[in-house]
């Protein structure tokens, strides 16, 4: 009367090949590794983890309250032992002025990091990018970014863009941790290196209409 | 003025008991609803869905006698195309003896244990997948009306906090996409409402047919999430609660995807 568990005995077979979304969508295959830049300590974040609605401010609400709620905050916590070291950044009003890696990005690279499919960005954005087939609709077009954000709010944004939209769904790209089931191969890691996000960030400021 | 969303919200506050951020009933659509003219024109000619061999497989598993009893699963069900008709369409089911709900594969191999004396099928194993290809197809057209049973309620509960639930170093729920999102393009791929009126289904991707597990690892291994296992509490609970929340589809096994 092993009833109970003999159709469970039979083993996962190992996970097929092909997994993800299709076509040019699958964000799954390892991001680079994290540059000897960073070091020492990591921000917490204030995403939530939920997926729970909750109504949006309205802009000008949400945009003091940002204001307020960001100004020279500088949060160093220690974390976990499995996770990664970040380096600490300063948050001062709705940015983050400085450098991640102490020296400004290389917008070239930035263009290619933002194409390559496991950045992710192009699953959920659209940009001046003709030669790239599949671009996501999920969120706003890039075009022009450099026009609407500052240096310091794009850095923030990429670090902790939950910061600016405690609902938003685009990730916490410098982040390691506070996640849930977070997969074997990521665990404790940022999705992008210090050295990536000032990539990107150089070449989001070049976006200009 | 009145904004489409203020009239949104009142819907939502009057309407019968929708839960915040769930499809109604008249918005629900199959992902068939959301495909180009080829893929749709393949699900829908017997003769051209590749799922169809699955189902004539499966129908000749039917009759086979196997396991220690030497019995096939026709001995004790009959035709199929009366003693199956509608079963799919309310499965994960409450099983009394396990006292939880189980999924359609795992009941095939429960009558493999119980009544045939064979060895389990590996999930995802061509049989399986025949086998319940080839008893879903008996639901092809029936309304789903799994979860309706009160027993299954706290599973539906458990499979909607999934849903609803951050998850993955990309910390993305199920409900971001498929509630929140339907209708746009995640890069090349339209994000249809994740509804599992298909299930076992032939994905053109994968060039063969799949399960809804396989299709719920590959979510969440796309937001780089450690998947459940096959045969999970939470996969079982997340297949009940979407087939809760696809309540009056109408089942298409086997259905064709991109
Ligand atoms: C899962 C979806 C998703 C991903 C992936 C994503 N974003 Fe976003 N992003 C959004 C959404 C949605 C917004 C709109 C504002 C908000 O909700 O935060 C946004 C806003 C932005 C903005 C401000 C746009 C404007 O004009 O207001 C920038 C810049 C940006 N993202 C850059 C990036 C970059 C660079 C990456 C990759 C490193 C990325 N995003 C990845 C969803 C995403
Ligand atoms: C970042 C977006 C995203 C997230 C998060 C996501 N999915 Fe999906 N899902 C997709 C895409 C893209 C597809 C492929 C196109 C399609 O069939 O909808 C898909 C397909 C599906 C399908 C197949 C629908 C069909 O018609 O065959 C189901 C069911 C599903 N998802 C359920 C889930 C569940 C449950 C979760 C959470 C564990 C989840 N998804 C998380 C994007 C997502």
């Amino acid at each position: 009367m092993e009833r109970a568990c003999r159709h469970d005995h039979s083993a996962p077979p190992p996970p097929p090949a092909g997994e993800g979304w299709g076509e040019g969508v699958s964000a799954r295959e390892n991001p680079q590794e994290e540059g000897a830049l960073t070091r020492r300590f990591a921000m917490t974040s204030s995403a939530s983890g939920r997926g729970e609605r909750s109504p949006r401010r309205p802009p000008s609400v949400h945009r003091t309250s940002v204001a307020a709620a960001l100004i020279a905050a500088s949060v160093t916590l220690p974390i976990s032992a499995e996770a990664q070291e970040l380096v600490p950044y300063t948050i001062v009003g709705d940015g983050i002025p400085q450098s991640l890696t102490g020296s400004p990005g290389d917008a070239a690279r930035g263009r290619v990091l933002m194409l390559a499919r496991t950045t992710t960005c192009i699953l959920c954005h659209s940009g001046p990018f003709p030669e790239t087939r599949f671009q996501g609709d999920l969120a706003p077009d890039l075009s022009g970014t450099g026009n609407r954000w500052s240096v310091s709010q794009l850095r923030l944004r990429l670090v902790d863009a939950s910061r600016f939209n405690p609902d938003t769904i685009m990730p916490s790209y410098y982040r390691n941790g506070g996640l849930v089931r977070v997969g074997r191969n990521f665990a404790g890691k940022p999705i992008l290196s210090a050295a990536e996000i000032e990539d990107i960030v150089a070449f989001l400021a070049t976006l200009r209409d | 003025m009145i904004s489409w969303r203020a009239i949104a919200a009142i819907l939502l506050v009057t309407g019968p008991a929708l839960l915040a951020g769930e499809i109604p009933p008249d918005a629900r659509r199959s992902g068939y609803a959301f495909m180009g003219p080829d893929t749709r024109a393949m699900q829908d000619d017997d003769t051209a869905n590749p799922g169809m061999l699955f189902v004539l497989d499966g129908e000749q598993l039917w009759k086979k006698t196997t396991g220690a009893a030497d019995k096939a699963c026709a001995d004790c069900h009959g035709d199929a195309r009366s003693s199956m008709k509608g079963i799919a369409a309310r499965y994960p089911a409450f099983d009394k003896a396990l006292g939880r709900p189980v999924t359609l594969d795992q009941r095939i191999n429960l009558c493999r244990a119980d009544h045939q004396q064979a060895t389990p099928l590996p999930y995802e194993s061509r049989d399986l997948l025949a086998l319940s290809a080839f008893v879903g197809h008996q639901s092809r057209g029936i309304p789903i009306t799994a979860g309706d049973d009160p027993q299954v309620k706290p599973f539906v509960d458990q499979g909607r906090a999934l849903f609803m639930q951050r998850e993955g170093q990309l910390n993305l729920a199920c409900t971001n996409c498929h509630d929140d999102n339907f209708g746009k393009r995640l890069a090349g791929a339209p994000i249809t409402q994740g509804q599992p009126t298909g299930y076992p289904l032939y994905r053109l991707e994968w060039q063969t047919l799949g399960s809804i597990e396989r299709r719920l690892r590959s979510c969440m291994t796309g937001v780089r999430a450690q998947a459940y296992d096959y045969g999970s509490p939470e996969l079982v609970a997340l297949q009940l609660y979407l087939m809760s929340r696809a309540r009056g589809l109408p089942m298409e096994t086997p259905a064709v995807r991109p």
